[in-house]
Parts: structure tokens; C-alpha cells; sequence
């Protein structure tokens, strides 16, 4: 067994969750949308919530074919 | 902080001795009423009590209802705790009682969370390492539902070998107190201390061979309380990296069988045995990919290996927790 490997994907989902927060952070928590009056602060928080929800969407997509590449013979067997 | 030392042992006491003692009069009184489930594992499939997750709420109640009636800290975010595993713990014995159906378990436990919201026991940033936070008050409230359903069913998904959950649960467990003293978070530190010795007193049982199982209702209490914790404690990150090995587990599982299913309606076991009674990883292309099979994919081994590759994983995630826990004091 290969446990390395394991230990390996375990690494590689710890650098996405840093990663993943420093973009939420840094780029997505700043943004702002003005100009649409009452509604704008529900439109902020709403396309935020969407980013972040596609955030994750990718992270798991990714998280996926890094468990293909990693794992692929284990799979296979 | 003399005071906080003492009364750091003194939990920690409650916790480890009320499942040290009660737990071999519950084992007496599941044997009495014949609760007890074979051990597919074991040599001529020994006949298991189970559920041993009375004894673990006894620990959790006993240490936290003293935090919560004699030391007036912090009061709020453990009366949550207590609340959010007490209805976990119910959820899991209405489980290890009654087959029920796949989404019963998500859906119960999300309402678990529902007191941390109504007392307010959480504050709506979400910490990353490096980064700093992000406030997001309603994403928050989401996140909490989301959260104890989570941690519940991922130490529940882990519970598969003997003596796996609790020793997972020590190791996870003490990494997030360890976490929650380096972000100087003393008062949910203290509160967390009970989840470590509870699953420690209870590993002295459910080590190899398991002398009892911890069943839904101790799995899911151990879990749940997990997630408060984290919630009440504002390290919610940190708290999911130390559960990493436990979530490849999950998220391993869901990605092979596409749904949320119970394990018991799986068809196809993902492992089998060998003729020396090895654990081996089964060639049926039906059964879903899970972390044991990983494990066992280079070839046979014993349970106590695999418990032991299981325990390695579960220290190199506790030693990531506690790097993300020093990276939340620096920003770049």
C-alpha cells in the first residue's frame, strides 16, 4: 500500500482550503455592488453567496480529479 | 489562571471517570437485553453491545453542566453545546433503534444546530489562516446548519473498525483544544477538554477487540459536539482540517455511490476477507470506494493495521490543525 499517497491528498486538500480562503478573503469579501438603492445590500450578500457556492463547486471538482490522479491504480483495482 | 487550571482538571476528570465507570455496567445491562450486533471482523463474529452512547453523554453532561452551573463563563456558548449533543445523541438512539432512511440523519441534526442559533452562540466571521476573516451574517446561519450535520455523520461514516472512532476522536479532538489555546481562546478551550476524555475513557472499551460500540447515538454525540465546538469557538477552519481523514472518508464514499444512503443499504461491501480472517479489499465493481478500501488496496492486512494507518492520518491532520492554528495570528 502506497499509504503516502493518502497522506499526500490529505496535503493537497489543505493547501485548497488556504488557497480557497484567501479568495474569499481577499478578492470575493471586498467587492461591493451600489447603486440599486435598498436592494443593493441583498444583491452584495447574494452575489457573494453565489461566488462562494461556485467556490465550492469547483473545489470539489478539483478535489475530484486530484482523488483520480492520486488514487488512480487503488481505483482501478 | 490557577483557578482555570483547576478547573481544567477537574472536567477533565468528570469527563474520563463518569465513562470509565458507567461504561461496564452499560455493556452488563446491553448484554441483560441481548442489544448486541455482530462483529463481522472478528474471528467467529463475537456478538457486540452496542449502543455505547449513553455512557459517552453521561461524561459530556456531567463535565459540561458543571462548567455551565458553577462557573459563570461562557455560559451561553455551553448551554449550546450541551443542547446541540444532547438532541444529536437523540438522534443517533432514534437511529440505532429504528432503521430509518438515509436523510433522516442530515435532516435531524441540522435541527440540533438550531439552538446555537436561537441562543446566539456564535459569532458570524468566518477566520482563514493568512487571510484574516469575512463577515457573512446570513451565509453564517447556513453554515451552522450545515456544519453539525457534517462533523456528525463524518465521525458516524469513520466508526467502521474497532476502537477507530474514539481514538480519531481523542486525536481530533485534543488538536482542537490545543488549536483553541494557541488562538488564545481559553474559556471554549476548557469546554472542549470533556470531548478528548470522554473519547479517551471510551477507547479503554472500544479499542481491539471492542469489548462495546458506540453505535449512532455515540458516534453522532462525539460528532455534533464536535461541530458546536467549533462553531462556539470560532474555529471553524481549524476544525476541519483536523477532521481531514474523516471527510476523504465521506467525500470518497459520496463521490462513488452519487447519493446520500445509509451504510447499511449499501449492497456491495467495500471490504472482505481473507481465509486468516486479513481484511482485503473487495474487487466488486458496485461497492463504494471508501478510505478502509484505500488502505487496503495494496494487499490483506489486519484491523489493528488498518486502525493504526487510520491513526497515522488522523495525527498528521492534527498537526496540520495545529499550523492553521498558528498561521491565524500572521497575515500576509
Amino acid at each position: 500500500m502506497k499509504e503516502i499517497q493518502i497522506f499526500l491528498f490529505i496535503f493537497v486538500m489543505w493547501i485548497l482550503i488556504i488557497v480557497g480562503g484567501g479568495l474569499l478573503v481577499s478578492i470575493v469579501a471586498p467587492m461591493t455592488i451600489n447603486g440599486y438603492g435598498k436592494l443593493g445590500s441583498i444583491l452584495d450578500s447574494g452575489v457573494k453567496a453565489l461566488i462562494a457556492m461556485i467556490l465550492v463547486v469547483v473545489w470539489i471538482f478539483t478535489l475530484s480529479k486530484i482523488k483520480n490522479w492520486i488514487f488512480h491504480k487503488q481505483i482501478k483495482n | 489562571m490557577l483557578d482555570k487550571i483547576i478547573l481544567a482538571i477537574l472536567v477533565s476528570s468528570m469527563a474520563f471517570f463518569s465513562v470509565y465507570i458507567t461504561t461496564p455496567f452499560l455493556i452488563k445491562v446491553l448484554e441483560k437485553r441481548n442489544l448486541t450486533v455482530k462483529d463481522y471482523n472478528r474471528v467467529g463474529g463475537a456478538m457486540v453491545p452496542r449502543p455505547g452512547g449513553p455512557s459517552i453523554l453521561v461524561g459530556i453532561l456531567a463535565s459540561e453542566l458543571t462548567l455551565y452551573a458553577f462557573f459563570s463563563f461562557s455560559s451561553v456558548e455551553i448551554l449550546a453545546i450541551i443542547i446541540t449533543t444532547s438532541i444529536a445523541f437523540v438522534v443517533g438512539l432514534i437511529d440505532d433503534c429504528k432503521v430509518l432512511g438515509g436523510w433522516f440523519k442530515p435532516v435531524a441534526l441540522a435541527i440540533s444546530a438550531i439552538p446555537i442559533i436561537l441562543l446566539g452562540a456564535y459569532n458570524p466571521h468566518l477566520s482563514f489562516p493568512l487571510f484574516g476573516f469575512v463577515r457573512i451574517p446570513e451565509l453564517y446561519i447556513a453554515l451552522i446548519i450545515f456544519m453539525i450535520p457534517v462533523t456528525g455523520n463524518t465521525i458516524n461514516s469513520i466508526d467502521v473498525l474497532n476502537g477507530v472512532a474514539s481514538r480519531f476522536m481523542i486525536i481530533t479532538s485534543f488538536a482542537l483544544t490545543a488549536s483553541l489555546f494557541i488562538i488564545h481562546n481559553y474559556d471554549i478551550a476548557l469546554a472542549s477538554l470533556p470531548l478528548g476524555f470522554v473519547s479517551l475513557a471510551f477507547y479503554k472499551y472500544h479499542k481491539f477487540p471492542s469489548r462495546i460500540f458506540p453505535g449512532d447515538s455515540g458516534a453522532l454525540t462525539l460528532g455534533a459536539m464536535y461541530g458546536a465546538l467549533a462553531i462556539v469557538g470560532h474555529v471553524e477552519i481549524i476544525a476541519a482540517v483536523a477532521l481531514l481523514p474523516a471527510v476523504i472518508n465521506s467525500f470518497l464514499f459520496l463521490s462513488s455511490v452519487k447519493r446520500i444512503i445509509e451504510h447499511r443499504q449499501i449492497k456491495s461491501n467495500p471490504v472482505t476477507h481473507t481465509d486468516d480472517f486479513k481484511l482485503m479489499a473487495t474487487t466488486d465493481k458496485e461497492a463504494p470506494i471508501t478510505l478502509v478500501r484505500l488502505i487496503l488496496a495494496g494487499g490483506p492486512m489486519t484491523e489493528k493495521q488498518v486502525g493504526f494507518v487510520i491513526f497515522r492520518l488522523a495525527i498528521f491532520s492534527a498537526v496540520l490543525a495545529i499550523v492553521t492554528a498558528f498561521m491565524m495570528g500572521v497575515k500576509i
